[in-house]
């Protein structure tokens, strides 16, 4: 398959302009003839199914939840990047741009970034528009705070609760469009499947989560705002419900996965506490702005409760490997740093696998008001999940999946490889290359819905006929809606031994020691051996109780966790593929000097983009080259 | 620890629900009380029988997804908690736990723990939002906001819209989630333009819907896993009967003046 990327040619600053100056409208009279289905309700969901309806096009919303106000992006914490400069601090769109290149170790694709960067101003003046109560100063203009991977103030954020703020905005706009009629939402049905006609997206497969009813949804375009793909750790700080499938049937229809090795985990989550455990809490990075991390120096020092631990044998490891950044490191070289004192023995908790955020210097420094005042909701989440007193003693926090850059390939107009298949936020790969930075995913969710897709959705739809699009009783919805059928009564009939959760524990196990924060050829082969017979096993002993007929969350997960067990493979073939270190990837047969990446611009500068070559085959890795125009690729250096 | 359920069960909206007893597996006091109903489902399954049907996802208290009656009291022992974030640890070995949907006319039952809030959306459909075309927006600084305001809108929007509220209240009342929205709006300058037209919209839909009046008996409150404080129903009442008043004098869209 060729990619097209269908990047714009001219200056980097000039490329956005140029290419809404070019790509085709549709007119205002005809928008109404077409119709889109957005799928997912979260930040990139709710506000491209808001924009879009307010343009005039017909507009279907598919989410699983009860409400879209549900959707993951809620969780999110810290904050949102916007190149505002309010601070005077020197910050700029080129500033922001460069960063998130950088912090992504050069692998993500550099027009698309810099739009980014241009719209992210956008945002900040949507959203309090909206009446998202940002966090303000005493004069009444807005607050800004620092996120990792960044020397200015630029991220805007309310309380520890940004992302449910923005996604309430988003909501709002789309409850609107609602009460108007000019979106229909279609609540409690998952997608299954997505229909081609004559190799075009032009429809969804449903399964009604309450009733089982399975049904068939036609339109001009479809659009996958889905999330990330981060359970197939099973253990994340996602939401429980976060899941691949509707980006893994895009794949398997032909849309190519880009970059799918690419997670990211995140270096101030609540340690694991036992093997019952079914999700992880994040502690937003922001506490990094306050908090130091350290670790004992000494080994045996590391079962000593940390009051009793002088100064002197203290190693605060971030502030003495890279001094000009110190506890604000990007994620991947934080999370990695923390890996690296805890496989020396030097990790504190019972189980060895935590370090120390400490607040004692900031509450000395500033009071504990002032520290309660900015973090007090995320001390009362630490309190209740560990029951320990963070104003008292240090948190202890260590590494947890909680992203992926990796999704799939899409183009410029963020479409993908499917024509009529576009994919926003999480759910696509673009713009975070190989690490994404803090509060650049709140940005982008955002950007794409509210600022990207209303506009290049046209281009797409000006070239159909108005109202050319396929009826829903098309044999290829038949088709598709029989495949979807014939796998619930196949799930339904195996009546196996183990329960769902059992497949997605070991699944979970594989990928966290083999493609995780360190990889090497030989566990990647591994798991690569693994994964497969953990599959089949998964498809003659798994029980599901219960029938389709009614709410049945046990048939909903094994339909969620048979998809991991199909991507759990690509990623780790994807990093076994990708023979550098880069981002988050770290392989250890690819170490420099100082023990970070070494990244292999000569030979892997390209977005690997698989493409699904049917059952038991061996998938086909396209490359899009990655070429910078505007930067140099140079070494990532946070020292 | 091992604990004894009583959970109740029902197949769907039609069907008449039952308290069933179950004996847990042994069980750590650090699980959450949703990782105890993980362990309580697979040995289910184990055995052939039907999981309890649960909601929930972010299980972090954030989604507003999970919707629990422990022991008689919505989100269950602790205040400032949702279900989720409630802790093994909160119960004592050998204790028998009574476990229920939130229970409401305007919340039908779905399947044994789980019911459609969906109300909520249609409540929201009807008012809850400031029209702001996207794109349209003028510079974020450009309009100033005090801090004080703009804490105290974000007090209100804190709300997770879980139905705590509802599901306390002897009249089933949805006062407090639709105060908390009319308050985060009608503080802010944003929110002026609509400030009238929304509260008569919501409250409408609020009445239609079948929800209850408040007797201001302070239960929503009492439950509420963010803290919605009662303040904002009495704002809600100021803000509705303002409404109505101009109403009747023909005077219906917006504010004149500030907050």
């Amino acid at each position: 398959m060729k990619l097209e990327s269908k990047v714009p040619s001219g200056a980097l600053e000039q490329k956005w302009t140029k290419h809404l100056g070019d790509i085709k409208l549709v007119n205002p009279a005809n928008k109404r003839k077409y119709e889109i289905i957005v799928v997912g309700g979260g930040l990139a969901g709710s506000s491209a199914a808001a924009s879009l309806a307010e343009l005039g096009y017909k507009v279907k919303c598919v989410i699983y939840h009860d409400s879209a106000r549900r959707a993951h992006s809620v969780a999110a914490q810290g904050g949102i990047n916007a190149a505002k400069n309010y601070q005077n601090d020197g910050d700029s769109v080129h500033r922001l741009f460069y960063d998130t290149i950088k912090g992504g170790d050069y692998r993500a694709r550099e027009a698309n970034v810099y739009r980014l960067a241009q719209v992210s101003v956008k945002i900040i003046d949507q959203c309090v528009a909206q009446g998202v109560p940002f966090a303000r100063e005493y004069g009444g203009l807005l607050a800004n705070r620092s996120f990792g991977g960044a020397q200015v103030s630029r991220t805007f954020y309310a309380r520890g609760q940004t992302g449910q703020q923005l996604l309430l905005g988003a909501y709002s706009a789309l409850m609107k469009t609602v009460g108007a009629g000019a979106v229909q939402m279609l609540p409690h049905e998952e997608m299954m499947d997505v229909v081609l006609v004559n190799g075009h997206a032009k429809g969804v497969i449903c399964r009604n989560l309450n009733t089982g009813k399975v049904t068939r949804h036609n339109a001009d375009a479809v659009v996958l705002a889905t999330g990330g793909y981060g359970n197939v750790f099973n253990l994340s700080t996602y939401g429980r419900l976060s899941n691949t499938t509707a980006i893994w049937r895009a794949y398997k229809r032909g849309a190519c996965f880009a970059n799918p090795c690419f997670t990211q985990i995140h270096p101030t989550c609540i340690p694991v506490s036992g093997d019952y455990q079914s999700k992880l809490t994040l502690m937003s990075e922001s506490l990094r702005n306050d908090g130091r991390i350290w670790v004992p120096k000494k080994k045996e020092d590391s079962r000593k409760s940390p009051g009793d631990i002088a100064e002197e044998d203290r190693d605060y490891y971030l502030e003495r490997m890279y001094p000009s950044y110190g506890n604000l490191a990007p994620r991947d070289i934080s999370s990695r740093a923390a890996k690296k004192v805890c496989d020396e023995g030097r990790g504190v908790g019972d189980s060895g696998l935590g370090v120390y955020l400490d607040f004692s210097d900031a509450i000395r420094r500033l009071g504990e008001n002032a520290v309660r005042e900015r973090y007090g909701n995320l001390f009362d989440i630490y309190k209740e999940i560990t029951n320990e007193d963070a104003y008292r003693s240090p948190m202890r926090i260590f590494p947890a999946v909680h992203y992926t850059m990796g999704g799939l390939w899409v183009d410029y107009n963020l479409m993908s490889s499917i024509p009529g298949l576009f994919v926003l936020g999480e759910a696509n790969f673009s713009d975070h290359g190989a690490n994404r930075l803090g509060a650049s995913a709140l940005m982008q969710g955002l950007a794409d819905g509210y600022f990207v897709i209303p506009f290049t959705i046209g281009d797409y739809l000006a070239q159909l006929k108005p109202g050319s699009r396929p009826a829903s009783d098309a044999p290829e919805f038949a088709e598709a809606e029989q495949q979807v059928l014939g796998r619930i009564q196949k799930l339904l009939s195996i009546r196996g031994k183990q329960p769902v959760s059992h497949f997605h524990k070991r699944l979970g196990k594989i990928l966290w020691d083999h493609c995780g924060m360190a990889r090497n050829a030989r566990g990647l082969e591994k798991a690569l051996q693994e994964i497969p017979a953990l599959r089949e096993e998964f498809w003659s002993n798994v029980n599901v109780p219960g029938d389709s007929a009614d709410l049945n969350q046990s048939l909903e997960n094994a339909h969620r966790v048979a998809d991991f067990l199909e991507l759990g493979e690509l990623m780790c073939r994807d990093a076994l593929d990708r023979d550098e270190s880069c981002g988050c990837h770290f392989r250890e047969e690819h170490i420099d000097a100082e023990g970070e990446c070494d990244r292999n611009d000569e030979h892997y500068a390209y977005v690997a983009a698989w493409e699904y070559a049917g059952e038991g085959k061996k998938p086909v890795l396209n490359k899009e080259p990655l070429v910078y125009e505007a930067v140099k690729m140079v070494k990532r250096n946070y020292k | 620890m091992k604990v004894t359920l009583k959970v109740w069960r029902q197949r769907n909206a039609s069907s008449p629900g039952e308290f069933r007893t179950y004996q847990t597996p042994d069980l750590n006091p650090n699980m959450s009380f949703l990782e105890m109903l993980d362990v309580v489902n697979d040995s289910l399954t184990a055995r052939g029988e039907e999981p309890i049907a649960f909601a929930h996802d972010c299980r972090e208290g954030i989604c507003g997804t999970c919707s629990l009656v422990i022991n008689g009291k919505p989100h269950g022992p602790h205040r400032l908690v949702a279900s989720c974030q409630t802790y093994m640890r909160s119960f004592h070995d050998g204790e028998t736990i009574v476990v229920e949907p939130f229970r409401a006319k305007p919340f039908p039952i779905v399947k044994d723990l789980v019911t459609d809030r969906r109300a909520f959306d249609r409540i929201m459909a009807a008012g809850g939002f400031i029209s702001v075309r996207t794109g349209a927006a003028p510079d974020a600084n450009s309009l100033p906001v005090s801090k004080e305001a703009a804490d105290r809108a974000m007090d209100a929007a804190a709300c997770i819209g879980c139905g705590a509220c509802v599901a306390a209240c002897k009249n089933a009342s949805a006062m407090l989630f639709v105060s908390a929205k009319v308050s985060q709006y009608s503080l802010l300058p944003q929110g002026q333009p609509e400030r009238y037209r929304r509260v008569l919209g919501m409250v409408a839909k609020m009445d239609e819907e079948g929800f209850g009046n408040c007797t201001v008996t302070g239960a929503c409150e009492a439950v509420c896993p963010k803290g919605i404080s009662l303040d904002f129903i009495a704002r809600l009442n100021r803000e509705y009967s303002t409404a109505l008043l101009r109403e009747s004098i023909g005077r219906t869209a917006g504010s004149d003046g500030g907050a």
